[in-house]
């Protein structure tokens, strides 16, 4: 049996909820989280106490805007290991990080010919912005070959890596595959020709300790709401001395140092790529998610959602007529299955009426779908809140699938 | 909402054996459409002659909502005139919304409960709009 490591009931208002007269079995994770009680307090708080903008004024109110925000900063520094906050530039999320880092950061330093390596399993954000900017500069984008499994060897890196190659970008953490990315010697290549490592840890902080040093990485992106935050604030990080040369691409208030009425120059990073107003009550819900999480402790959560992952996928995988998706070992929380003649959407709907929330479709992954030979998947996501209980009415749910749709 | 209301024996019918699943030799009008939010692909072929549907046929995956919609609709519009197959997919795409329709709309009535289900709505549809845009065409 594995629990949950926190009191759901108390801390999750959302799942006191019945649905279709079901208990919800909340298995969407990995598109995003729900939300506890400490996160929702923290923005309440912000808006009903301390409410202004930042950087601005001078009165209270704006102070302590100012100061939580700046503390926010420092939080998820802290939470990701980094060597200093200013390394931390608040964003919507990781398709904006990870836009920011391909237009500054790539229009900046591709030139025609360089070569962008990427991996066939990257979500849409990790894969559209480098063809954009590959088109935009004439760099070449070449692709790692997955091994039958899905799993990303070193040798397969080091087919594609050469000295041309100015970037990689890879996920830590698969979103349909569950597999682990192995960003540290991928990273150790591309730095052995100067090139620069840009990691996708969208699925990957949210579960494990993150140590962007460690990591090896140049640029880290992440989102708040797949990690207990509100949706609309996310993260980009990366290295000071990539960030003091990039360029913005958001031009406006908070992030000039002096304008006239010809020129302009730029604040000093992190405020240089933080133009207009921010989402100072997001960065101070995704701080309070971070201390809540820290709090359950960060080796406990991967450990549990590894075994939830694990046993998801054993246990799928005994079930005549459904495929299952990615490695066995280790297999992250997020377990992609089919089942032989039923339509993903359907699965889902079924699901749906026994109130346990899959996802179905594509998993803004066109080109792992098209690499699997398959449309689209159903996809099972756990988190610290869910149980082993859960894998069994998901396995239930899908003996009740298979019935309905081969009567 | 049960899901039998939802996945009515006519549908289940039309999912396991579809009508005019396959695609036509020398078709005057050919649309391909996906789904963009599950990567469903559909493509409808169509023989008009003297602006009649003399032929039709749909190749593709996707759901069962959406192949049964696809089956029915092409075994509606068969042997119909081009305006009166326009006018069908308009009457059943108000009806997915609520309002009854003036016409008869044969088999692609058991998809009334899919009204209930909004982000399928996309998936039943998928066929009809491929036709507004077959029959657009010039
Ligand atoms: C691996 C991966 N990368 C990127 C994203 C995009 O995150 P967001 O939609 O929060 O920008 C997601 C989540 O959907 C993801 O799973």
């Amino acid at each position: 049996m594995i629990e949950p490591l926190v009191d759901v009931s108390r801390d999750f208002p959302i799942f006191n909820r019945r649905i279709n007269g079901y208990p919800l079995v909340y298995l969407d994770s990995a598109a995003t989280s729900h939300k506890p009680e400490p996160v929702l307090a923290a923005m309440d708080q912000f808006y009903r106490h301390s409410n202004a903008n930042v950087l601005r004024s001078v009165h209270t109110l704006a102070e302590e805007a100012t100061t939580a925000y700046a503390r926010a900063r420092e939080t998820v520094s802290t939470f990701i290991a980094a060597t200093d906050p200013k390394e931390v530039i608040f964003t919507r999320g990781t398709t904006e990080s990870l836009n920011l880092v391909a237009r500054s950061f790539g229009d900046q330093f591709l030139r025609a010919g360089d070569e962008i390596v990427l991996s066939p399993m990257e979500h849409h954000s990790n894969l559209v912005p480098w063809q954009q900017v590959a088109k935009r500069t004439g760099a070449v984008l070449r692709y790692i070959d997955l091994a039958d499994d899905g799993t990303i060897s070193i040798d397969a890196v080091r087919r594609v890596i050469s000295p041309k190659t100015r970037i990689a970008a890879l996920s830590k953490i698969s979103n349909v595959l569950g597999s682990v990315n192995p960003i540290v010697e991928v990273a150790d290549l591309v730095h052995q020709v100067g090139g620069v490592m840009v990691v996708d840890g969208a699925q990957s902080v949210p579960h494990e300790p993150t140590d962007v040093m460690a990591m090896n990485a140049d640029f880290l992106a992440f989102s708040g709401h797949k990690m207990c935050g509100p949706t609309g604030i996310g993260v980009l990080w990366g290295r000071a001395e990539w960030l003091a040369q990039m360029e913005p691409i958001a031009f406006g208030g908070e992030m000039i140092s002096y304008v006239d009425r010809e020129m302009a120059t730029w604040a000093e990073v992190p405020e240089k790529f933080e133009g207009g107003t921010p989402n100072i009550a997001g960065a101070i819900g995704l701080a309070a998610a971070i201390d809540y999480l820290t709090a359950i402790g960060m080796d406990k959560i991967c450990h549990h959602s590894q075994a939830l992952g694990e046993h998801a996928f054993d246990a799928l995988r005994e079930i005549s007529g459904v495929s299952v998706y990615g490695p066995r070992r280790p297999h992250a929380a997020a377990v992609a299955f089919t089942i032989d003649g039923i339509h993903p959407h359907d699965i889902a709907q079924v699901f749906d009426s026994k109130a346990i929330a899959i996802r179905a479709g594509h998993h803004c992954a066109q080109p792992l779908m098209q690499w699997l030979g398959v449309g689209s998947t159903a996809r099972a996501s756990f988190y610290f809140y869910n149980s082993s209980n859960d894998i069994d009415r998901l396995l239930d749910a899908i003996l009740e699938t298979k019935r309905f749709f081969q009567r | 909402m049960s899901l039998d209301d939802l996945y009515r024996e006519t549908i289940m019918d039309h999912n396991q054996s579809p009508r005019n699943r396959r695609s036509l030799e020398h078709p005057t009008k050919t649309v391909g459409l996906l789904n963009p939010t599950c990567g469903d692909q559909l493509k409808l072929d169509l023989r008009v002659q003297d602006g009649m549907v003399v032929d039709v046929g749909f190749t593709g995956h996707g759901c069962s909502i959406s192949m049964a919609s696809a089956s029915m609709l092409t075994e509606a519009i068969k042997g119909k005139s081009t305006d009166e197959a326009l006018a069908l997919a308009r009457h059943f795409k108000a009806f997915l919304t609520g309002t009854p329709s003036p016409v008869n709309l044969g088999d692609l009535e058991a998809l009334q409960g899919v009204s209930q289900f909004p982000s399928r709505v996309k998936c039943a549809t998928l066929a009809h709009n491929a036709l507004e845009k077959a029959l657009s065409q010039d």
